[in-house]
């Protein structure tokens, strides 16, 4: 499949751009978005228009860290927020019960009502050309990306441009015994790109990844199935969506649990000799996170069952998407597992589960700004850089984007760092660590994570977002306005004093405190586990002027959390003061006995900018950033090449 | 890469205690190791021996016609499987301070430098032999006083303090990858939901063991330190006589303390394995002769610094006001009061002193008659092995102040879990403290933490949908 039979005999000049950005997938559409936004000539490229924004596997966006990335891309002027505002079916807020760092929005999509949103916004956008086309190599010299010429023979200039290939890049999807070259969702693969990245000298590598099969609703016997419904409270992604637009709960669609059981795991084990992960068709590498069912059964043989979620793929469709069954079996055996499970009975099988394996740009061939080392004005993003996830390439796409567009406009990069976006812990860890395996956001790779909250994704990221010249006069009035109530509504609870009354003592003592003996101040007041701003309000004056939902959630948490933020803001000073620890550009690693063998290869690849980068590099102990520092403090690294 | 370092010049030092036993070694270690030997060494052509080989020959001096110096055993060990990952060759060589110097001597003059203390353990560490707990535990062991400070390092040098402090650092690190996962996967069913009750309990019971290994640390102190000790009493009463006893020759460790005067000479003796540090014996010692002027100020001055007090009464005499005024000044110090020429007849008002010091912290003695002296020193030992603080579960003893100020770190981070909870705080904010608490842990034993919390993560949860 995919063959190709002829390629073209002559190429043609067409028009000159600024960015040009390969790929309209989640990454894609930002970068192209962002570029043209910034006042860009952007061409964005896609092997087929109806992938534009597609979501090949699970339908929905946000949840844990993910869903935070995407108001961090909202507050930056990025499409996603927006989008998914515009598209959800379902909306619901995760970890309610837990604290304020950790909370996390997630929606149910309409697939294809995304596509359809995004395509149109970026039809619409000025200066930004959509065209289909695939590229098949970049025009460079002397190491400069100067352009790139599609399989249709058009060459195209630019100053900058942006690949977000996706799982395109020499993709192959395997189904059982079954194996054909093939991009997403039975796509046409782009074949020829990879080998022009190898002779330019970036190294690739390949990566799995899987999606599970979908079954007609129709068929699905919901009532021997656990009913997930959306929540009632008001939320949306983007801060420039208003409350009056959120789905009343009956608009919303459910989505449905179901479990696994030992009839299923006994199919798979049967059939473990015919599972492309495990007879050797299967070579790259696939996520932990992301495991497939038959991953599962083998690695947790003592789990007698493993939740299923089904969920709808759109308002127009009876697909649903097996959530937790990702599988590359063969067909006939998938069918089987699907009868094995509860409400599945009798469903009909729409497509099969399939593995795909593409090639990835091993990301520590990046800077910090996702500029390639290997060739200049060439940028990365999204899952050529071994990510997984819509949300990761998000916001890839739009830091790329950025990037690619202040490069092609002569201006200063663009740096998110660890403390102030999830983007910037993802930029980091993949510049400084690489990847061994596609990477996924968790809330734990961010040390800093109560000061990267998704309810202040807006006071880290407006402002640039203002500067870059992507978030408009109004929304930023807005922002101001919004930030002055908080600290305002902060600086007020900081000098009222609550007297001891008999109002306050009672309700103090419903809930088992000692009643007050003096007076104290509204924010000490505030930070009592069973006080909320509401509560408070009945004690204390009103402000002079009524706060919104949002505002009042700010001072809730920056007042409540006040103690633990400090401390997070006191590990973000030290951190500053070992980035400040500069590694000389220089420096010759092969000088430095000492360092254990993995450690001088990992530094001597990433080529660290700072002790503080060096000792996040896996394989980089204590030890060796010890005598790395004894070594440059004595002026050993004089040394060099 | 090299597997020796370049940039390290030869060194050479005596790594035996001076004056001590019967063999002394003269250690050299670096690139030029083998060419420094050879220059001085007459026996096997120790450039075709096998590595880590004994080898017996005599010491030549090259400056002076090749005069035999001394009969010796030398070691060749060569890089990297040794202790500083260098070329090592250890001379053995007959003891005495005189022949082992002259033997440094001309190792200096033939290509090696003197090392600086610790150097060799520097090495090590930075060639990557040893981590960073364990060559403080060297650190700690040169510098050990007596055998059972000796020991203490020696169990640290074997990683029972890393070990320890691993085991610690898991138990953490499987509570903190359950809230992790509660947080990242809040649907998934299968991994137990941390609450904080759960939490509270393991913070309880780490703070435990943290707090045990702290009660060790003032232990492992005094091994390495010494106990500092103060004799004390009125003039005559026979200071001198169990000082001198305490100092029986082959026991003691005199120290001349640089930049001090001779005044202050500190003395260390073993005592039954505590090593005692003697305040003031200086001060004891001059007035012995002569009538003493030692004033109750100069005691004051003793007590103050001491850990432990050895207050020497006469028991042949009622207890005088200066007497009274010593027991009054050592209330609250560790003390044990010597009842003193015994071989006298008792005047003493024994019940007075027992009321006051409790009976089992006086001994009775007669210096002149060495009467009861074994019996003082049995009771240092168990004051400080038994009474003082409780042994470890593992003996481990933590000795080196940068390990005990970690702890108290470490401590105070879970003091932070424990009050973050009792004032409602949620499970992912009180988690801040608990992973400030491993990362503390890990920084004793200089252990990385990259990635290791995604690992657990991920080989003991059966993750993602």
């Amino acid at each position: 499949m995919s063959e190709i039979f002829s390629h073209v005999k002559q190429t043609y000049q067409g028009p000159d751009y600024d960015v040009i950005v390969v790929g309209a997938g989640h990454a894609g559409c930002e970068a192209a978005l962002a570029a043209a936004r910034m006042g860009n000539q952007t061409l964005l490229l896609t092997i087929n228009l109806e992938m534009v924004a597609f979501m090949p596997c699970n339908p929905s966006v946000g949840g844990p860290a993910k869903g935070i990335v995407v108001r961090e891309v909202d507050a930056l002027g990025g499409e996603m927020g927006r989008n998914i505002d515009k598209t959800y079916i379902q909306m619901r807020m995760l970890n309610t019960g837990k604290g304020p760092a950790v909370r996390a929005l997630r929606a149910q999509a309409d697939k294809h009502a995304y596509h359809r949103a995004m395509k149109e916004t970026i039809e619409n956008q000025p200066n930004l050309t959509l065209r289909q086309g695939i590229v098949d190599s970049l025009i460079t010299e002397d190491g400069v990306c100067k352009g790139v010429v599609t399989n249709t023979g058009a060459k195209y200039n630019a100053k900058t441009v942006v690949l977000c290939t996706g799982t395109s890049a020499r993709g192959r999807i395997i189904i059982g015994e079954l194996q054909y070259s093939s991009g997403p969702n039975n796509t046409q693969p782009a074949l020829e790109l990879s080998k022009n990245l190898e002779d330019l000298g970036f190294k690739l590598k390949r990566f799995k990844t899987g999606t599970p099969p979908r079954v007609d609703g129709n068929t699905i016997d919901f009532s021997q199935t656990t009913e997930q419904p959306g929540d009632k409270e008001v939320n949306h992604f983007s801060y420039e969506t208003p409350d009056s637009q959120y789905l009343e709960l009956k608009n919303q669609l459910s989505c449905w649990l179901t479990y696994t059981n030992e009839k299923t795991h006994a199919i798979i084990r049967e059939n473990l000799d015919r599972a492309p992960m495990f007879n050797g068709t299967v070579e790259g590498i696939g996520p932990r996170y992301c495991p497939s069912i038959e991953d599962k059964i083998v690695r947790f043989a003592d789990k007698d069952h493993h939740q299923v979620f089904l969920e709808p793929e759109g308002r127009e469709t009876q697909e649903y998407y097996v959530n937790g069954m990702s599988t590359s079996m063969p067909e006939e055996v998938q069918q089987n597992m699907i009868h094995s499970v509860a409400g599945m009975q009798n469903a009909e099988l729409m497509r099969p589960g399939y593995a795909i394996e593409y090639d990835v740009v091993d990301p520590y061939q990046l800077k910090p700004t996702f500029e390639t080392k290997v060739v200049k004005n060439l940028y990365t993003a999204g899952q050529t850089n071994g990510t997984s996830g819509y949300e990761e390439a998000a916001g890839q796409g739009m830091y790329a984007g950025i990037n690619a567009a202040l490069r092609a406009q002569g201006k200063d990069p663009l740096i998110l760092k660890r403390n102030e976006a999830y983007i910037g812990v993802m930029v980091d860890d993949l510049v400084t660590k690489g990847t061994n395996e596609p990477y996924r956001l968790l809330t734990s790779r961010a040390e800093y994570r109560l000061l990267l909250r998704h309810d202040n994704a807006d006071m880290r990221l407006t402002e640039k977002g203002y500067e870059l010249g992507l978030i408009s006069e109004e929304r930023y009035q807005a922002f101001l306005a919004k930030k002055a109530a908080v600290e305002g509504e902060i600086e007020r609870l900081n000098k009222i004093r609550i007297k001891p009354n008999d109002e306050v003592n009672q309700f103090i003592q419903e809930h088992g405190d000692k009643p007050l003996q003096d007076g104290v101040l509204a924010s000490v007041f505030l930070r009592r586990p069973y006080v909320t701003y509401n509560i408070l309000k009945r004690f204390i004056p009103e402000p002079a002027k009524p706060l919104g939902r949002r505002v009042i959630e700010q001072v809730e948490i920056r007042t409540k959390y006040a103690g633990y933020i400090k401390k997070a803001e006191e590990n973000v000073e030290k951190l500053k003061k070992m980035e400040a620890k500069k590694i000389p550009e220089n420096i010759d690693y092969d000088a430095i006995d000492g360092l254990a063998t993995e450690a001088h290869q990992k530094l001597k690849q990433i080529q660290p900018h700072s002790i503080a980068q060096a000792s996040r590099i896996s394989g980089v102990n204590p030890s060796d950033i010890a005598i790395l520092s004894v070594y440059i403090q004595q002026g050993r690294i004089a040394k060099t090449k | 890469m090299a597997l020796t370092t370049t940039e390290f010049d030869t060194i050479a030092a005596i790594s035996t205690p001076p004056g001590e036993g019967g063999i002394a070694i003269v250690r050299v270690s670096g690139e030029d190791a083998m060419k420094v030997i050879t220059a001085i060494y007459r026996g096997k052509d120790l450039n075709k021996v096998a590595s880590h080989t004994i080898n017996y020959g005599h010491i030549v001096d090259p400056a002076n016609h090749n005069e035999t110096v001394d009969e010796v055993m030398v070691s060749v060990m060569r890089a990297p499987n040794t202790y500083t990952k260098e070329d090592v060759i250890e001379i053995n060589c007959h003891g005495g301070i005189v022949a082992t110097n002259r033997i440094l001597q001309i190792v200096l003059s033939n290509g090696a430098r003197m090392a600086n203390p610790g150097e060799f353990t520097e090495r090590a560490f930075l060639n990557g032999r040893i981590d960073l707990s364990q060559s403080e535990a060297v650190m700690d062991l040169i510098e050990a006083k007596t055998d059972q400070s000796m020991k203490a390092a020696l169990n640290q040098l074997d990683g029972n303090l890393s070990h320890l402090i691993r085991n610690l650092r898991q138990a953490i690190l499987d509570v903190l990858a359950n809230v992790e996962v509660n947080i990242d996967y809040p649907e998934y069913d299968d991994a137990e939901t941390i609450t904080t009750k759960l939490l509270l309990d393991k913070a309880k019971e780490v703070r435990a063991s943290v707090e045990q290994l702290l009660k060790t640390a003032k232990q492992g102190k005094v091994l390495r330190d010494g106990l500092a000790t103060a004799i004390v009493g009125r003039p005559n009463v026979g200071k001198s006589s169990i000082l001198n006893h305490l100092l029986h020759e082959d026991k003691a460790i005199v120290t001349n303390v640089p930049g001090t005067t001779r005044d202050v000479l500190e003395e260390y003796v073993n005592v039954s394995g505590v090593p005692l540090k003697l305040i003031d014996t200086a001060g004891i010692r001059k007035t012995d002769d002569q009538v003493e002027k030692i004033g109750v100020e100069r005691s004051r001055k003793s007590i103050n610094s001491a850990d432990l007090v050895l207050l020497v009464l006469n028991s042949s005499e009622p207890l005088t006001a200066e007497d009274r005024e010593l027991l009054a000044l050592t209330k609250d110090t560790k003390r044990i009061v010597i009842l003193n020429k015994t071989d006298l007849p008792m005047a003493i008002e024994l019940s007075e002193v027992k009321q006051l010091v409790g009976d089992e912290n006086i001994i009775s003695t007669s210096a002149m008659k060495a009467d009861g002296l074994s019996a003082l020193e049995q009771r240092i030992a168990k004051l400080f092995f038994e009474e003082g603080i409780e042994n470890s579960q593992s003996n481990v003893m933590v000795t080196n102040a940068r390990h005990i100020s970690l702890l108290n770190q470490a401590l105070s981070a879970l003091d932070d879990v424990i009050n973050g909870i009792d004032s409602g705080m949620p499970v992912d904010l009180v988690q801040i403290d608990m992973t400030r608490c491993w990362e503390l842990l890990g920084e004793i034993t200089g252990d990385s933490y990259n990635d290791e919390l995604l690992d657990q993560l991920f080989s003991q949860f059966c993750l993602g949908k």
